[in-house]
């Protein structure tokens, strides 16, 4: 004999002690399929036969039976399971996983199962153990379907056990094997005019002949419906017959919607209220023949609740369905598929309040619906439902899949006034659903340790501990996550130069990248100011539009660990404006074809942002200094006319005083007051993204070619950064480069950044330094202390360790790249803010901060 | 770091004798962090001065790790360590100067007993907290003429002010050990910075430098608390010791907390500032009384609702915690705070590792944040919010307000804010200051009773207020708590 069962199931072996479930179990199934409670009695008691742990045992059998349900595998039971209230917590478990239960019966003689026991020595239990069992097995065997077992296998003789063969079968709503593409049609109920046009339109041609319908795809495409064919529309007997006839030609899969369901039951006889449009159809199918109705009949009741399509990447459905409901089967799946769930109030129109399931729907899969209608398709974390309202006056829409792409046809007319009005208030700017929900984040999106997948460096590791850190500083510094598209990564210095008297030189950074195989490299004077993201929009309604945010803004200039840049609002307000009319004025809006751009900028002077810093740290230890020194080498100076001895003393002394005053200096390059707008600089460097584009692809001197230009349009506010394109193969062109570094740093500037030709640069090790900075000799004081230059403190300093800080910047790189793929993408913004509060964690790990 | 002691008794020159050191010569001694060199810019039987100079190591002291802080350096590069007269001068004066602190002098035996006509001039001496006249409270009550000469942190930028640093030049006629003994003790309490000898022992040194000066000093107190900083139970003890029998007074010192938060906090070198912590005490408050007035109403108002399981968010230290694991009305007690080290500080103080397991069991600490919807906050009757939202920025409020109202919805939530108008009462608070320095912003009893109804009014809740701390008929109450009761006035009756 040869029994199907599901490939997902729980299959409980049922028969008494000495009926040889183990052995029958060891040859259907993996060893790891397995439970057996006399393993999980060795597991608790170090003794399978310990009756006396049976109850422990069992608690660990459901633990791991649910644990593997809810993975989706299939579990086999072996155990005797020959009384219903043991096989009663077995169908409670797979009915909460939502899936199937199987049971196969050993129903042997007792007399065999006897002579097995005899056998083994372990088995010392008296006869009446064995006859207990088979009597209840005998008493259960009727009632197993009643229990809950969908499939019931009794094998009755050893022979029968023997010869059996079992074989798996995908559960009906397995059509993964179905890769598309598809197009998606939203509830059509009964609007067949309607869904003529879109076929047409999705380039389907249709012919009818002798009362049948022969449809013609586009080349292997095929429909996909979800469901509420039937019911308030003008001709719900045609849309049947064209959707009966394309599923039987297998140009159509179909889910069922709840108004066919509910004619389903109408026409079994049942007794259902005649409303919401089903008078409609009963009036419509009058003339119909008995076969055609037969034939409806039949084939709604051949639906299945929902489809999993293309490798799982796709669910379709009628209401939707959440992520472990999918590819699962139970009578709660069906429901939910259908009618999908409420929340037991009701709204002001005396309708069910839905649950947003897809507000919390965190699945891989593409989950497509309808059975609410909504003014337009709206994409909810990775969820749409396409029910635009046809019936109701709205349109009819398909998803074309996997191009993700809108067909829609206007209603010719209205054909049913909807309970609840569901187009919108045209007066207002509605946020999408998206946006809606992505007001609330989650706390479970960002805690714990965490992997992120990037595009650029696989899986990243959040670790607990730095997930705990970047909680606090994001609830209690960051601006509003819906700004924070991107942080960017910290920046590693050159290895440290070889010459004594030096810790950086160009050298250091050139050899670096030829060594990665780079040929080409851009230098960019490095600014001292504060790192600053600046995002800015076109207008407010695009802030609102794009962004989500409620307020009327700009956009945002945030910090390196997303802190709003300015607290005065109204500074940071004329701030964007002028940043928006010199993105207007430069053409860039439409040259790029975007509404907002992201930018990755120094802001000036690092005396704004830092002020208290300067005056804490920096300004306090200049004025020790001055102070402490000043008094010292007096003190010496008088000593040493009376005691040449002294001499030495003062002139060390002499020569930390004039340190000090170097490193005063430096300071003050980098501080000065600002009373208005005009007093800052802003240097963009790199142009992130804009609309449908994050422009890593481009190479550096774009960015610094397309953003002069920016500046050229308000050069009071806007710094273009000078730079210089160095040829690493060609002797001049380095030296050029290093002579431009040290023109730059003789002048007392900070020095300047080396980035490879191409903003993403990858060797045969991997990913390449995006970015590797060589500090000025003067402004490095600010870092190492005042009289780090002294050659006993130099020499010291020479040894540093970079690779911590190498690969810290890469990693946060790779997610901030990613937070900005994600969001040009337009997924959902906790996906955006997982990969920005990574870079804010990673931004904890110790590191030495003087890199 | 440089310290000059000026006599002009005759002969001078027996400074030489005093100190041990040769006034002809140039002497360096090695010490742990670094030299100390001694010499003398002048020498004549007149006049005599001595100098003690600090050469400090600035790159050893940065590159020596501390085990608290793992692999951290101790101390940034950029650092005023090597200059400011700290208490790396009293390990000095205790090194180089031993014997004339301890009052001892082999060759002229006499002289240490003697009281001498002396002047000591401290450069770059660090005296914060206190304001300017802290020199003179401290050095004045021991018989000294003071002097403090304040000096700018960077003339270039007079609107920075005044930096912490005073050249000090103290006058007196008293014994050379006396003065070395003031020096030893007062220049750490002046400078205030964490030191790195505080150990067991500390307390015996202190009361053997102090002896004969301390006990009767008025400001012996701060000198105390600030001479053993970071150690509470060392104050306490060196205070007893001191007084008696007499009962110290406990004064917490909102510093330390904030310096052990300051840790967990991202460290980078020039954006740091951009984190500062919270204390739960802020600057202007007179604090013991009007916070636990706060936390006592919070607590009386959720029993008198009859709350059984109670949220305590943004629970800090664990204060108000402390108070309601004292009731048994409170069945299930949970407190929730951003800041993790908070947690960890208020586990510390509520003993929870040493708690019965049934009490152990009404308790659970965790870190969450009010911005983020977090399911573990469903379903509890009450919730405290203490002090809590003036420290999110008023953009975030809205977040705040759904995580609160919209999902965790618990039956009553007592929420206590500062009282804007009332900062016109605290003298130390100049105008248009907010009492905490990370308070985004503080609001009239006005501003807070719109926006409190506008949020009841949104999320189906009933709103009353009530005012925490003394009345003032002009400008109400310090504190102002809202009541929110799930329900609309019509349900509610």
């Amino acid at each position: 004999m040869n029994i199907k069962i599901p490939d997902l199931a729980l299959v409980v072996l049922v028969g008494a002690s000495g009926s040889g479930k183990s052995t029958f179990a060891r040859k259907h199934f993996k060893p790891t399929e397995v439970l057996s409670s006399d393993f999980c009695r060795g597991l608790v008691a170090d003794d399978e036969n310990d009756q006396s742990a049976t109850k422990d045992a069992f608690e660990v059998l459901h633990y791991l039976a649910d644990k593997r349900l809810a993975l989706g595998r299939l579990t086999v039971i072996d155990a005797t399971n020959v009384q219903p209230e043991s096989r009663k917590p077995l169908v409670t478990l797979a009915k909460r996983r939502h899936c199937l239960c199987v049971a196969i019966v050993l129903n042997l003689p007792e007399s065999v199962c006897h002579e097995r026991n005899a056998a083994r020595p372990d088995r010392n239990f008296g006869p009446h153990v064995v006859r207990n069992h088979t009597q209840s097995l005998r008493r259960s065997l009727r009632g197993l379907e009643r229990e809950g077992f969908r499939y019931v296998f009794i094998l009755n003789s050893l022979e029968q056990i023997e010869a059996l063969t079992i074989e798996r079968e995908p559960l009906w709503n397995n059509k993964k094997h179905e890769h598309g593409p598809f197009d998606i049609i939203g509830d059509v109920h009964g609007c067949f005019d309607e869904l003529h046009t879109l076929l047409i339109t999705l380039g389907y041609t249709i012919e009818l002949s002798g009362g049948r319908y022969a449809v013609t795809p586009p080349a292997g495409r095929k429909a996909l419906f979800v469901g509420d064919y039937v019911d308030r529309g003008p001709r719900t007997p045609d849309v049947l017959r064209l959707i009966m006839d394309m599923a039987a030609d297998g140009h159509a899969i179909c889910a069922p919607g709840n108004h066919d369901a509910k004619l389903l039951r109408k026409l079994s006889g049942k007794n259902v209220q005649i409303t919401h449009g089903l008078e409609k159809t009963l009036e419509q199918m009058e003339p119909e023949t008995p076969e055609f109705t037969q034939r409806v009949r039949e084939f709604i009741d051949g639906l299945v609740s929902h489809y999993v399509l293309d490798d799982g990447k796709l669910v379709i459905s009628h209401a939707g369905l959440k992520e472990s409901m999918q590819g699962r089967s139970s009578g709660e799946v069906r429901s939910f598929a259908m009618y999908g769930e409420t929340t037991g109030e009701t709204d002001e129109f005396g309708l069910p309040v839905r649950y947003n399931w897809a507000s919390d729907y965190r699945g891989s899969a593409m989950v497509v619906y309808g059975h609410t209608p909504v003014p337009e398709p709206q994409w909810l974390n990775n969820t749409i439902n396409i029910d635009t309202g046809c019936v109701f006056g709205g349109k009819l829409t398909a998803l074309r899949y996997p191009e993700r792409e809108i067909v829609s046809v206007p209603a010719a007319q209205v054909y049913a006034e909807p309970v609840r009005p569901f187009l919108p208030d045209p007066s207002q700017i509605a946020l999408s659903a998206q946006h809606q929900d992505d007001g609330m984040l989650e706390i479970e999106d960002v805690i714990g340790k965490r992997l992120i997948e990037s595009t650029l460096a696989g899986n990243i590791t959040i670790r607990e501990e730095n997930s705990i850190a970047a909680l606090e500083v994001m609830s209690r510094f960051a601006a509003d996550p819906r700004w924070l598209i991107y942080l960017p990564p910290t920046m590693s210095p050159c290895e440290t130069s070889d010459a004594p008297d030096l810790l950086e030189h160009p050298a250091q950074a050139f050899a670096y990248y030829r060594n990665q195989g780079v040929e080409r490299v851009v230098c960019e004077e490095k600014h001292m100011g504060s790192r600053a993201v600046v995002i800015i929009c076109r207008d407010e309604e695009t802030a609102c539009k794009r962004f989500g945010v409620s307020e009327s803004t700009l956009g945002a200039c945030v910090t390196r660990t997303g802190r709003r840049f300015f607290d005065d609002a109204a500074l940071e307000r004329q701030f964007l404006e002028r940043v928006r009319n010199a993105a207007g004025a430069s053409g860039l809006w439409e040259e790029l074809s975007t509404d907002w751009m992201a930018l990755d900028c120094e802001l000036m002077p690092w005396s704004a942002k830092a002020r208290e810093l300067v005056r804490r740290q920096y300004a306090a230890v200049g004025a020790a200094a001055q102070t402490g020194l000043a008094d010292a080498v007096a003190a010496l100076a008088g000593a040493a006319a009376r005691l040449p001895e002294a001499e030495a003393l003062l002139s060390q002394f002499q020569e930390r005083q004039s340190m000090t005053t170097k490193y005063v200096e430096a300071y003050r390059r980098y501080c000065w007051p600002v009373a208005s707008l005009d007093d800052f600089k802003l240097a963009p460097f790199h142009l992130l993204a804009t609309e449908g584009a994050v422009h890593t692809g481009k190479e550096h001197v774009w960015h610094m070619d397309t953003l002069a230009r920016l500046c050229r349009a308000d050069e009071r506010l806007l710094l273009a950064t000078p730079y210089r394109v160095v040829d690493l193969t060609d002797e001049a062109s380095v030296a050029d480069g290093v002579a431009w570094w040290t023109e730059l740093t003789g002048n007392g500037g900070e020095g300047m950044v080396v980035k490879p030709w191409d903003f993403i640069a990858r060797s045969g090790r991997g990913l390449v330094q995006p970015a590797v900075k060589c500090r000025g000799h003067e402004y490095l004081r600010l870092i190492y202390g005042p009289e780090y230059t002294a050659p006993a403190n130099i020499e010291r300093l020479h040894s540093r360790r970079l690779n911590g800080k190498r690969s810290l910047a890469l990693r946060e790189f790779a997610l901030g790249v990613e937070a900005l793929e994600r969001f040009v993408r337009r997924e959902p913004l906790r996906r955006v803010h997982e990969c920005v509060f990574g870079v804010l964690a990673l931004e904890s790990e110790p590191v030495d901060p003087r890199l | 770091m440089l310290l000059t002691i000026t006599t002009t008794h005759f002969p001078a020159t027996d400074l030489g004798y005093l100190l041990h050191k040769n006034p002809a010569r140039v002497q360096t001694f090695t010490l742990n962090f670094g030299k100390a060199h001694v010499f003398y810019p002048e020498a004549t039987e007149e006049r005599c001065t001595a100098a003690l100079l600090l050469d400090v190591d600035p790159v050893g002291l940065s590159r020596s790790s501390s085990g608290a802080r793992g692999s951290q350096p101790l101390e940034p590069y950029v650092n005023d360590r090597p200059y400011a007269a700290s208490s790396f001068l009293s390990v000095a004066i205790s090194q180089v100067f031993g014997s004339a602190l301890g009052g001892r002098c082999k060759d002229r035996p006499e002289l240490p007993a003697q009281s001498l006509p002396l002047t000591v001039r401290i450069s770059a001496l660090p005296c914060r907290g206190g304001g300017a006249d802290l020199p003179e409270r401290l050095f004045a009550p021991l018989g000294y003429e003071v002097a403090a000469e304040p000096h700018p942190l960077d003339p270039a930028f007079p609107e920075w002010g005044e930096s912490a640093y005073f050249t000090v030049t103290l006058t007196g006629n008293l014994r050379l050990s006396d003065l070395l003994s003031h020096l030893y003790v007062l220049i750490p309490v002046l400078d205030n910075e964490k030191h790195y000898w505080v150990g067991d022992d500390e307390v015996d040194k202190l009361l053997r430098q102090g002896e004969g000066w301390l006990g009767a000093h008025p400001e012996r107190e701060l000198i105390v608390r600030r001479y053993l900083k970071y150690r509470h139970t060392l104050a306490d003890e060196a205070l007893a010791r001191l007084v008696g029998d007499e009962e110290p007074e406990v004064l917490d010192e909102p510093g330390s907390e904030t310096e052990i938060a300051a840790e967990g906090a991202l460290t980078a070198a020039p954006d740091a500032a951009e984190t500062p912590t919270i204390t739960e005490e802020s600057v202007a408050e007179p604090r013991v009384s009007l916070h636990n007035q706060r936390l006592e109403a919070v607590r009386d108002t959720l029993k008198a609702h009859g709350v059984r399981r109670v949220l305590d968010l943004g629970c800090g230290e664990g204060k108000l915690l402390r108070l309601l694991l004292k009731e048994s009305a409170f069945t299930e007690i949970c407190g929730m705070d951003v800041a993790h080290r908070s947690l960890q500080i208020a586990a510390d103080r509520l003993h929870l590792d040493g708690m019965s397991e049934r009490q152990r069991a009404r308790l659970t600490l965790f870190q969450g944040s009010l911005i983020y919807r977090d399911k573990r906050l469903e379903g509890y009757d009450g919730a405290a919010i203490v002090e809590v939202i003036e420290h999110l920025d008023p953009s975030r409020l809205e977040a705040f307000e759904r995580v609160v109202f919209e999902f965790a919805r618990p039956g009553v939530v007592a929420l206590t804010t500062p009282n804007a108008e009332y900062n016109v009462v605290y003298d130390t608070l100049s105008e248009g200051k907010m009492r905490h320095s990370d308070h985004r912003f503080e609001w009239t009893r006005e501003e807070f009773q719109s926006w409190a109804g506008a949020v009841a009014a949104r999320r189906g809740y009933t709103v009353t207020f009530a005012p925490i701390g003394p009345w003032d008929d002009a400008v109400g109450a310090p504190s102002q708590m809202a009541v929110f009761t799930l329900g609309t006035e019509a349900a509610t009756n």
